[in-house]
């Protein structure tokens, strides 16, 4: 049964339905990351021996999975271009080029906390491993869950069906890059 | 209601019969007024739960050590299980699900002029969310070592070291519960928003748009940006109860007092989550039943605003004794009475509504009439709290539990009462009894101030709230104060036997009520000019607005009343 709506056609607030529902989401992603990090930074602020925990964190694999996310979020903007001109193929090939970025910033992020592991370093391991482990690994989910929603763009775009949901998928996108600026010196910069 | 589905819609892309089965009417079903009746229901049904727990522990109160009916012998551990349980209930799942998802999907998209809304499949998702979360709190009540006992409010350590709170499984449960609960209310509250922002009928302004869905829509909002910091904590919690990390343990460089500010960052602004919907219910039938214009209709809206942003303000009023910074409690006892003026202000503009008004005693109006008495006395023992210096006397008293119950008990019973008589004939298609609506309506208002006024007074004599057997204190142990709790456990008694009233009326008007026309009320707003119940798609043809909602009594018109969608 068809669930398309009246309700989801109107526009009187001059934006598309699909836009204004992403970015509600986003407002409650960012309270949701905005309370870890303020957490966080109240802690840290009070805790000056969670410095020497900080100085083990890898900065050079922090940086060059900033490198990997900023420019998955290149192809990204490029694949909502490709929508805008109707080519949902091309759309479709840069979401994908989206998606591995994604992948790689993870299989990185795997190595390194694999690294932290075994060298003892566990969620365990004090106030500043606590938050480093909770915080990374929420974004990291957050990865996960933008990678699967734009592989189901995707597979609707190469169609060139529902092309207005590449934008809506890449701003998703965009946030989850936002809040790794956020993480990347706070947690690696920081020492 | 069957009937109801056979009817041609117009104009609209899901056009015509539905033929459904049963599975995909009732329990898979993407229309909102489906969904606002299992989030009612299951409301409804919660809150018989809950209620059931506050008889328990009140009689274990009244009546210590013995045997209480229908439960037995109240354990220590149960106790605390069931005053936990009955907080975390009554707010996450009866409040929050009849005023704001029930209410909310049921009138927004009528009350817009839409045919549902805009999100429906997400709406679905929303709802069986909130299942899952209210079966996960259910079952956590029958694990080894029984339901959380660590209070609503889930201080750490003692939520967090099942050592302390002895209900190991019963506390991540809870903490699961709570957050699977919220992200349900995340979804609904996207498509509360969204709906109202993209989808009203076309002519409908924004100062078109009734009350009750501007304070629904404002509760959305204060929700969303105000659960995400506890949503974080709540994971932190369940690391801290299950991987050992130390967010909340200080022997391990943790914060205690940061779960209280992630809470109650959340929890002060949740009080008005609630209050708003049943404010802006109180709003309607006021203006429906006094048969006059709202009065200063943007200044309410405005207020509403201003309510919102001053509720973030607010929040380390609930830990004062919790040793914060004595400079930073000034500040939050003067952003505490701040925040009263603006609650005051909407008091008084609905009181000037009735003013000349020609007022109409049926039944949603008389719960309309007790929210404003009822809330007041709330309202003004709010600010004896809110003055640090006043608190530090009070703080974890039963004058605590009596201010809280005289906000939350107009909120969530009397607001939810007000709506469901009120839109009963629009939901169902029949008329109640207004006869058995009054009985019940006395029966459940003069038993209430009968179970919290004693309260205050306890209260006031230094009464501790989270204590098991009075007996073992002799300063609380007092004949008179004792008096005073069976006083209000008898109360309590006499209250939920007058809820049989209610069910009663409830399933027989069900059944066998009078047919309701469209509209009985002789209401302007939009959901009274679809059918009794509305039909799948609410309206053959969507309704075109030509006015405000609320244009009673127009001089020079012959009916006293100018629904919204009439042309001239």
């Amino acid at each position: 049964m068809s669930v398309k709506t009246v309700a989801a056609a109107r526009s009187s607030a001059g934006l598309p339905t699909g836009r204004l529902g992403v970015w509600w989401v986003l407002v409650s992603e960012i309270v949701i990351f905005g309370g870890v990090l303020v957490s966080y930074i109240m802690n840290r602020i009070g805790h000056a021996e969670w410095a020497e925990q900080a100085s083990h964190t890898n900065t050079v694999a922090g940086a060059f999975n900033t490198l990997v996310l900023l420019t998955s979020s290149l192809s990204a903007v490029l694949a909502h271009q490709a929508a805008e001109n109707h080519d949902g193929k091309k759309a479709a090939r840069l979401l994908w080029t989206t998606v591995g970025g994604g992948a790689i910033f993870l299989i990185v992020k795997t190595f390194e906390w694999t690294h932290e592991i075994r060298e003892g370093f566990t969620i365990q391991s004090g106030g500043f491993w606590s938050y480093y482990y909770t915080a990374a690994g929420l974004h990291a989910f957050h990865v996960m869950a933008g990678m699967a929603l734009m592989g189901w763009v995707a597979t609707t775009a190469a169609r060139n069906e529902e092309l207005h949901r590449v934008e809506n998928v890449g701003i998703y996108w965009h946030f989850v890059d936002m809040v790794w600026i956020f993480l990347f010196p706070l947690l690696y910069i920081a020492k | 209601m069957a009937h109801a589905h056979a009817q041609p819609a117009h104009g609209h892309p899901q056009v015509g019969h539905h033929d459904v089965s049963f599975f995909h009417k009732y329990l898979w079903s993407t229309d909102h007024k489906m969904i606002a009746k299992q989030y009612m229901f299951t409301g409804m049904g919660m809150g018989l739960i809950g209620a059931f727990m506050a008889y328990v522990f009140r009689m274990q109160i009244a009546y210590p050590g013995s045997t209480v009916p229908l439960f037995g012998h109240v354990s220590p551990v149960a106790y605390n299980a069931l005053v936990t349980n009955h907080g975390s209930i009554m707010i996450f799942w009866v409040a929050m699900p009849v005023l704001v998802a029930g209410f909310g999907n049921f009138l927004i998209p009528l009350m817009c002029g839409c045919d549902d809304m805009v999100f429906p499949r997400v709406n679905r998702l929303s709802y069986q969310i909130f299942l899952l979360s209210a079966l996960v709190l259910i079952a956590s009540l029958f694990v080894p070592g029984g339901g959380f006992g660590g209070a609503w409010t889930a201080y750490p350590p003692l939520s967090a070291n099942s050592t302390y709170n002895l209900t190991p499984a019963g506390s991540t449960m809870w903490v699961l519960a709570v957050a699977l609960e919220f992200v349900a209310f995340l979804l609904g509250g996207i498509n509360f928003i969204v709906t109202s922002m993209n989808s009203r009928a076309p002519g409908m302004k924004a100062f078109d748009v009734p009350i009750v869905v501007w304070m629904i829509v404002v509760a959305s909002l204060l929700f969303m940006t105000s659960v995400g910091p506890l949503i974080a904590g709540a994971v932190m919690l369940l690391f801290d109860q299950l991987i050992g990390t130390s967010f909340y343990n200080p022997s391990k460089g943790g914060d205690p007092i940061l779960w209280q500010h992630l809470f109650w960052f959340f929890g002060h602004p949740e009080v008005y989550v609630v209050l708003l919907p049943a404010m802006g219910i109180v709003a309607e039938v006021i203006t429906v039943f006094a048969r006059k214009k709202m009065f200063a209709y943007r200044t309410v809206i405005g207020t509403v605003i201003a309510t919102g942003i001053l509720s973030f303000f607010v929040w380390a009023h609930h830990q004062f004794v919790a040793g914060i910074d004595p400079r930073m409690a000034n500040v939050f006892t003067v952003t505490t009475v701040l925040i009263s003026i603006p609650i005051a202000e909407m008091c008084f503009v609905y009181i000037a509504t009735l003013y000349g008004g020609s007022i109409r005693f049926s039944v949603p109006m008389l719960w309309a009439l007790a929210f404003l008495a009822e809330f007041l006395i709330g309202g003004v023992t709010g600010i004896y709290l809110g003055a640090s210096g006043a608190d530090i006397f009070f703080h974890d008293t039963y004058f605590v539990i009596a201010h809280f119950h005289y906000t939350f008990f107009p909120i969530a019973i009397i607001g939810t009462f007000a709506g469901i008589t009120f839109w009963f004939p629009k939901m169902f298609g029949r008329m109640m009894n207004e006869k058995l609506g009054t009985i019940h309506f006395w029966g459940t208002i003069i038993p209430f101030n009968f179970i919290f006024i004693p309260m205050f007074l306890l209260g006031m004599h230094g009464e501790h709230r989270r204590i098991y057997d009075y007996t073992n204190f002799p300063d609380l142990a007092t004949p008179g104060l004792q008096a005073l709790r069976v006083m209000s456990t008898v109360a309590l008694v006499v209250m939920l036997l007058f809820q049989f009233f209610f069910l009663f009326n409830f399933i027989t008007s069900l059944i066998r009520g009078p047919k309701a026309p469209k509209n009985p009320w002789h209401s302007n707003t939009l959901e009274w000019t679809a059918d009794s119940p509305p039909p799948h798609g609410n309206w053959a043809d969507l309704p075109t607005v030509y006015r405000g909602p609320y244009e009673y009594a127009v001089p020079g018109r012959d009916s006293d009343y100018w629904p919204q969608n009439e042309k001239t």
